[in-house]
């Protein structure tokens, strides 16, 4: 019995995001004309992946306490180099799919190696490397276009027979090959005690510096699966900067809705893929209800913000005041 | 009893450690055998910090030699201190506030099955970790930072047990325990030792260290002073090398008459939230009292309450006669109530430690420097040195940062910044935690003095001595509520364990404590 409370407490924000999500999603469907029909779970699980890997992305630097501001400029390259390798034979494209990844994982690394080694803060490291990222996208398709392989392409971004949607078994599979062996690693563990005091985790012994390198690896790998996504969706590359700031931004959005503190040591990437999912519906809703497109943006920032002060109401049951400040 | 012939399982020889300019150790010389207690004694900055870090691999050594099992050994960092077999637990906690307890315990190298952490053997292995601690009450998968101090302090006693030490080294590490704690702490080294670990011990308690300890070194000023085997030498004695200087009474003579007039600090029925019942006490200006009993009885809670910090507190507070509403520590500290409370854990409550002394000893007190909005620095400097020549703050300047200070001067400048507020009404929360016995005799001096001069002073110490020596009255709290008031020659060390379990008092000259604190299980 008591060991489920302590269960129930530690993933408090998970449980919010979820109910607040399937609320949200489930008064979506109730009002679409059509109902919820393969076409339409399979658009809004599209969409719904595409943020939810980035915001994936964006956790695991969050729980070191850290921040990568590159993942929706990885996120971007990732498209453009799709859109230039992902073509011809099911082989090649299988290879190019691969180098996709690579390419993530090579920017991780980077932003990684600068935080670690370099020593320098994760916001400004990652707001240079993000810069150059997007730099290297441009340079690679000055404008937008390319091309990618249509039966990969409509394979992962249609719907499996009986209307699941492919994108969303792909999210899933994700989780389960990457993220759920991470989460019970030793240095899954590591990047936790690192971002809930360093300090500590340096006295314990725990391999700080292999922990923070991977975090970001692990982040611009999921980053490079999402762009990849992104190219099976529109079959082409187009390196926009507002796309990658929007991710980026959404994706921190994304990660605190899901019950992540941006202080670090808590939170995980499921949560963040539900954060993902309720930002996502909150601009379905508005068209269902008939509201202008040039309404979204202050409905969705005044959303963002009731939902990340849920996290605050239990500051009100505070009798001590120096809770506050911990 | 003192067998030189085996060769000791671990051996120091002249390790020096310089910071900058400033001599940390030099020439340490350690010897730790398996089954034997060694207790290091010394001031705080006399080197046992540097010396144990050096042991640990948290730092490294300009010059010397380790051995361990006569085999040179050189720690690069503390995971290799802890692959070799020595665990430290250090005074500053070492627990990840955010992971549970299990993980904590488990952290340096959690069990494994097919590369993955193992959540049930992990578990297994806390709970062994806990009940060889004699910590059976702390749930495994509580999060670390929703315990008190003192059970985070088992924690880490019962991680440092899971590590399977072949070197036991305790920094300090009784320090935030309660009494009850501290006994089943002591039993455990005592079977430890039984089992064959050497454990190197340091407190600035005397009699921890004469119950358990088999040898004593004491280090001053960076530098070895003496080895010998416990028992041989006086407690005058040992004092003397510590500080280097003859030992007079640690504590200020009492005044012998009880200082009159209308209280400076007077509250009424005083509750909050079920954790303090209906607290009535008035202090007058010129007396120190104290507040005992085992801890977590509601002693911080009630200073927090007068303080400002919590809410929801109901009943009436006075001050200089007045009633008076306090909302906030900005309002405890204002002329009109002149509070000050030194918190208990300097390092998050007291001190900004990146920031510089000056900066950190003129905080509390800014308002009073303000000149057209701005700060007049030179008023600020004069004040500031003020403070530092009162409390003998040994410190290179007023631009460093405190972090860079020793303990016990950290604990000075908490103080320091609060006199500079002129307060009138002085809350101390066990003041003396982890600070040497130097540092407590000016501190036990300057409070003694600071009541002369009128201040009202409510001392809460989890060190009897302390409150026996120190205070004038003793208020003993249990579950919230004042359980015993004790007076003059009634603050015996029997009495305050007796109402602290809240059995009836004896009177005066009681029997000796071992016999009361041994009964009630």
């Amino acid at each position: 019995m008591k060991d489920w409370n302590y269960r129930l407490a530690e993933q408090r924000g998970l449980i919010l995001a979820i109910a607040v999500f399937t609320a949200m999603f489930a008064f979506y469907i109730a009002k679409h004309p059509a109902g919820l029909t393969a076409n339409v779970a399979t658009t809004a699980a599209n969409k719904g992946v595409l943020l939810a890997l980035v915001g994936m992305a964006q956790t695991i630097p969050v729980v070191t306490s850290g921040l990568d501001l590159s993942v929706g400029m990885v996120f971007v390259l990732a498209n453009c180099v799709a859109s230039k390798i992902m073509t011809g034979s099911p082989l090649a494209t299988a290879f190019g799919a691969l180098a996709v990844l690579a390419v993530g994982i090579l920017c991780g690394a980077i932003n990684g190696a600068v935080v670690v080694y370099g020593r320098l803060q994760p916001i400004i490291a990652t707001l240079a490397t993000g810069t150059i990222y997007y730099g290297l996208a441009l340079a690679l398709r000055p404008a937008p276009g390319g091309d990618i392989n249509t039966d990969f392409a409509d394979a992962v971004s249609g719907s499996l027979p009986g209307g699941i949607p492919a994108s969303l078994v792909l999210l899933v599979g994700v989780v389960a090959v990457v993220w759920i062996p991470y989460r019970r690693s030793v240095l899954g563990r590591a990047a936790y005690a690192v971002g809930s005091s360093e300090q500590a985790a340096y006295m314990s012994g725990v391999p700080i510096a292999t922990a923070k390198f991977l975090a970001y690896v692990l982040a611009g790998l999921f980053a490079a699966i999402a762009g990849l996504l992104l190219t099976c969706i529109t079959y082409s590359g187009e390196a926009s900067a507002a796309i990658g700031g929007s991710y980026t931004l959404n994706s921190i959005a994304a990660v605190v809705i899901g019950g992540t503190s941006l202080f670090g040591g808590s939170g995980g990437a499921i949560g963040s893929i539900f954060g993902a999912f309720v930002l996502r519906t909150i601009g379905d809703l508005l068209f269902v209800f008939d509201m202008d497109a040039l309404w979204q943006p202050l409905f969705l920032g005044a959303v963002l913000l009731v939902a990340v002060s849920l996290g605050s109401f239990r500051l009100l049951r505070i009798k001590n005041r120096l809770e506050l400040y911990r | 009893m003192d067998d030189m012939r085996v060769a000791p399982l671990f051996r120091m020889e002249g390790v020096s450690k310089r910071y900058g300019g400033v001599r940390a150790l030099e020439d340490a010389r350690l010897d730790c055998s398996r089954g034997r207690i060694h207790a290091v004694l010394g001031e705080n900055g006399a080197g046992k910090s540097t010396l144990i870090k050096i042991m640990a691999g948290v730092v490294q050594p300009d010059s010397g030699t380790m051995q361990l099992a006569g085999r040179p050994v050189v720690f690069r960092n503390p995971a290799a201190a802890t692959a070799a077999g020595i665990v430290c637990i250090f005074q500053e906690l070492s627990l990840l506030p955010d992971l549970t307890v299990a993980d904590n315990i488990a952290i340096a190298n959690p069990p494994r099955r097919y590369g993955l952490i193992d959540r049930r053997a992990q578990r297994r292995l806390a709970e062994a970790a806990l009940a060889r601690a004699g910590a059976e009450d702390i749930h495994p998968l509580a999060p670390v930072k929703d315990l008190p101090l003192s059970r985070r302090q088992m924690v880490e006693i019962a991680k440092a047990l899971a590590q399977d030490p072949k070197i036991l080294i305790l920094d300090e590490a009784t320090s935030a325990l309660t009494a009850a704690d501290v006994a089943k702490v002591f039993a455990v080294l005592k079977q430890l030792r039984e089992d064959g670990l050497a454990i190197v011990y340091i407190s600035h308690r005397m009699h921890e260290i004469a119950e358990l300890a088999d040898d004593c070194t004491v280090y001053r000023n960076g530098g070895f002073v003496a080895t010998f085997a416990a028992g041989t030498k006086s407690d005058e004695a040992i004092v003397e090398m510590i500080i280097g200087r003859e030992y007079k009474s640690v504590f200020p003579p009492k005044p012998a008459a009880k200082p009159l007039g209308p209280p400076a600090l007077a509250i009424t029925e005083l509750s909050w939230a079920g954790q303090l019942k209906s607290i009535s006490l008035a202090i007058r200006p010129g007396e120190v009292v104290g507040l005992g009993g085992l801890d977590g009885q509601g002693q911080r809670e009630l200073l927090l309450a007068l303080f400002g910090v919590l809410v929801g507190v109901t009943g009436k507070v006075e001050v200089g006669g007045k009633p008076v509403a306090v909302a906030s520590p900005r309002a405890a500290k204002a002329n009109a109530v002149g509070m000050a409370l030194i918190p208990e854990d300097r390092k998050t409550e007291g001190l900004m430690l990146p920031m510089s002394v000056r900066d950190n000893l003129s905080f509390a007190a800014l308002e009073r420097f303000q000149q057209f909005g701005l700060i007049d620095r030179q008023r600020e400097a004069a004040e500031i040195g003020e403070v530092i020549k009162l409390l003998q703050i040994r410190c290179d300047g007023t631009d460093g940062p405190v972090a860079a200070l020793s303990g016990g001067n950290q604990q000075k400048i908490v103080i320091g910044k609060w006199l500079m507020t002129k307060p009138e009404i002085i809350l101390l929360n066990d003041p003396t935690r982890g600070i040497d016995v130097g540092t407590k005799q000016e501190l036990y001096q300057l409070l003694r003095r600071l009541a002369d001069q009128g201040a009202a002073i409510l001392f809460y110490s989890t060190d009897y001595d302390e409150l026996i020596g120190c205070c004038d009255r003793v208020l003993v709290l249990y579950d919230g509520a004042i359980a015993r008031v004790l007076e003059g020659g009634e603050i015996t060390e029997r009495n305050l364990v007796a109402s602290a379990l809240n059995l009836p008092a004896a009177h005066r000259h009681g029997v000796p404590l071992a016999s009361v604190a041994q009964a009630p299980a």
